[in-house]
């Protein structure tokens, strides 16, 4: 056993870099779960009040819906665009498109905050402080109360995201990352697509009806 | 140059800095056994608190109130702070990667972290019981825990925590048992121990998630009246009880599965005998962890979900008794024939199978709807699961002290006195909960801080063993401490065991092994004299 490998492991590289793609996709399970309890919810309530999620839906501005939705599915791709320039030993390259990605975040946080404004001023809070008189209250209100926890709680993994991919790109801009080590930006990547996963699910079901 | 090796993790580094910083799998695990113990003595002062009241009908010692936030504590301490983390956190981390002959858990910095969330959520809920104190039980049922105007939210918040510490935890021992096992250690020669916490690891990281989510909603319905859990406004209190026992019964199995761990690997130690049927152990385990996601509806016959429900949750529910007696079978078989030897962790591994069996087989009649009705929200209910979640738990959680103390601190304890000890804790724990029984069979309600005269003996029998209880666990602690310092020195297998975690030495050094262990045969074989005489 040569001297070094004492400190280390008994396995190399690849079996760390095995451990924490493992790693991650137990996370992501973990977090398709938590999602899982309001998607849950959302299909109890809707389930018993057909008609005012219906008319909750129509009231939803679904142009900056499908707009953001547009902006987080090129991220995506732009993610995946980066990951290959790493992979390909372009960490410049690939440092400037995290950045974008990272960019497109921000953007659709901006659109949401819009969004977010707009319900304010209509009255359509969560809960007891519900003032939206286009639908009843009864139903309303938790389709509401679901709305914002959906959304406000994929924005909270969209910030954190945003924030991994501002990281990585600068580290990667740097020349941290390469053929030889692309794992942070690998596992960073996987992230930022979960992100983009639920929201595919969480537009259609607020949205589209 | 490297400097000369330390004798072992406990005297590498002495600073009490060196600990908070560790990244050493075995420190973590020690500093879990620390932090798990101190809330088993919270948890127990609260459980003896409330067999005080209860010794006399009327007030005895505290109002109505007092009762209602005192079992809330117990319940929560004792769940959340001891019974969950215990065995997985404190012993999973300091023998997993022991057994499977690697250096350290996969993501060393991510179990350092699990500890400080575990020690922030603790604080939190810890300091909602002195502002106050919640007054719901461990169970916080919407809507009286959306309503009542005591400290739930920084209980809630608590719980929060600690479950992301849980998946943490969990989600680590995944990676490790997957990726860093030693060359030649196949999945079929893995010790049961770590067979069981991969078990309870997979429900962990997949159960605990909705709790987190749970718990958030009902305290988002507290801060903006959510209106999720509440009739009132449109809700449905059900939904809450349906997304916590998806979580909370599973979380039973995030109790019982490392204590079945434990239990397989001291059968085998001190019968000296290789286990009897080890893969069907394995799969046991598995599908424990399996069929637990499938039995949450038997919390509620009670609530009018439909006949067809109720049935269907039943039968799931049964089927966890199969999987059960799959163990109990395998570990009857190991022990027959047997060498055996009584040594205080078999002592408690025989109390272990007792409330297991006797816990067990009532389970599988409150499975059954129709009993289940007579017993529901009685006292047969906390007996039962007093006798599964502690009896096991605790039963488990003591075999394991004792199992393991000398390989933790490299010192022997006093072998008849822990002998004793641990007849009078089984003694006591029987004395408790037998009573109990009854008094659910007769009708006396749970979480009731008064009752009608007739009930008395059997409640002053129940804290008559509660206190037997109190001086055992008092004597485990006094003779226990004692052997840290003056214990006689272990050796590196003082029971002989063929244990993988026995080939280092004991304390182990900081990096476990200085060579690849290797695997020529699998986990307890015991190829010794003794097995070829008893065969």
């Amino acid at each position: 056993m040569p001297p070094e490998a004492v400190t280390e492991h008994w396995g190399s590289e690849g079996a760390r870099r095995q451990a924490a793609y493992l790693g991650m996709w137990v996370f992501i399970a973990t977090e398709v779960l938590l999602f899982a309890g309001l998607f849950t919810a959302y299909g109890v309530y809707r389930s018993v009040y057909p008609e005012v999620f219906r008319a909750a839906q129509l009231t939803m501005d679904v142009g900056l819906g499908t707009l953001n939705t547009f902006l987080l599915v090129t991220s995506s791709i732009v993610v995946a665009l980066a990951v290959h320039a790493v992979r390909e030993d372009r960490p410049g390259l690939g440092g400037a498109l995290l950045l974008a990605a990272a960019l497109l975040g921000v953007v659709f946080l901006g659109v949401k905050g819009v969004e977010y404004a707009h319900h304010v001023r209509e009255g359509g809070l969560p809960g007891d402080a519900y003032r939206f008189t286009e639908v009843p209250r009864v139903g309303a209100s938790l389709f509401f109360t679901l709305y914002y926890l959906l959304t406000g709680f994929h924005a909270l993994h969209v910030t954190v995201g945003v924030s991994v991919l501002t990281v990585l790109g600068v580290r990667s801009a740097s020349g941290t990352f390469g053929s030889a080590y692309a794992t942070p930006v690998e596992l960073g990547g996987m992230y930022w697509h979960l992100v983009d996963v639920i929201w595919l699910f969480v537009y259609p079901i607020l949205y589209l009806s | 140059m490297s400097p000369p090796a330390a004798e072992s993790y406990l005297t590498d580094g002495r600073t009490v800095w060196s600990w908070l910083t560790t990244h050493d799998h075995k420190r973590i695990g020690v500093m879990f056994l620390g932090l798990t113990l101190f809330f088993f003595f919270v948890g127990g002062l609260f459980a003896l608190a409330l067999r005080i009241e209860l010794l006399t009908p009327g007030r005895t010692i505290m109002g109505h109130l007092a009762y209602n936030r005192m079992f809330t504590l117990h319940g929560v301490t004792m769940v959340w702070l001891f019974m969950i983390p215990a065995i997985p956190s404190a012993f999973g981390n300091f023998l997993v990667p022991l057994m499977i002959g690697a250096r350290d858990v996969a993501f060393p910095r991510l179990n350092l972290a699990s500890v400080y969330l575990y020690v922030l959520g603790a604080s939190i809920a810890l300091w909602g019981m002195f502002e106050g104190g919640a007054d719901t039980g461990w169970t916080f049922y919407t809507p009286y825990s959306t309503t009542t105007g005591t400290a739930v939210l920084p209980v809630l918040v608590g719980v929060f925590i600690i479950g992301f510490s849980t998946i943490l935890t969990g989600l680590n021992f995944i990676a490790t048992v997957h990726t860093l096992r030693a060359p030649g250690l196949t999945w079929m020669k893995l010790p049961l121990f770590v067979w069981a916490i991969y078990g309870t690891s997979i429900i962990q990281v997949l159960a605990t998630p909705v709790l987190g989510m749970v718990l958030l909603l009902v305290a988002l319905e507290r801060v903006v009246g959510a209106g999720i859990f509440d009739p009132a406004r449109g809700g449905d209190p059900l939904l809450f009880q349906h997304l916590f026992w998806f979580y909370s019964h599973p979380a039973v199995y995030i109790m019982v599965l490392p204590s079945m761990g434990v239990i397989s690997e001291a059968v085998c130690a001190f019968s000296r005998k290789n286990a009897f049927s080890y893969r069907m152990i394995v799969y046991s385990t598995l599908g424990i962890a399996f069929v637990g996601f499938f039995t949450w509806g038997h919390h509620m016959f009670a609530s009018g979900q439909s006949t067809f429900g109720s049935g269907a949750f039943g039968a799931m529910s049964m089927l966890v008794a199969i999987f059960t007696a799959i163990k109990i079978f395998s570990w009857l078989g190991t022990l027959y024939r047997g060498s055996i030897a009584i040594e205080s962790p078999l002592i408690y591994t025989l109390g272990f199978m007792f409330f297991l069996f006797f816990g067990g087989m009532i389970g599988v009649a409150y499975a059954t709807t129709s009993l289940n009705l007579h017993w529901h929200d009685t006292y047969s209910v906390v007996a039962h699961f007093h006798f599964i979640m502690v009896g096991a738990t605790v039963m488990a959680f003591l075999a394991a002290l004792h199992y393991w103390f000398p390989k933790m601190s490299g010192r022997c304890f006093p072998a008849k006195l822990a002998n004793g000890a641990a007849v009078l804790i089984i003694f006591g724990f029987i004395a408790t909960f037998v009573p109990q029984f009854l008094l659910g069979n007769l009708g006396m309600p749970r979480r009731y801080a008064d009752y009608p005269p007739h009930f008395q003996s059997l409640h002053v029998a129940s804290t008559a063993g509660a206190s037997l209880l109190a001086f055992g666990f008092l004597a485990i602690a006094g003779y226990l401490a004692w052997s840290l310092r003056h214990g006689a020195v272990a050796g590196a297998n003082p029971w002989g065991s063929d244990g993988f975690e026995w080939r280092s030495a004991s304390p182990p050094p900081t990096h476990n092994f200085s060579t690849p262990p290797e695997y020529p045969t699998g986990p307890h074989e015991y190829a010794s004299e003794e097995v070829q005489h008893a065969a």
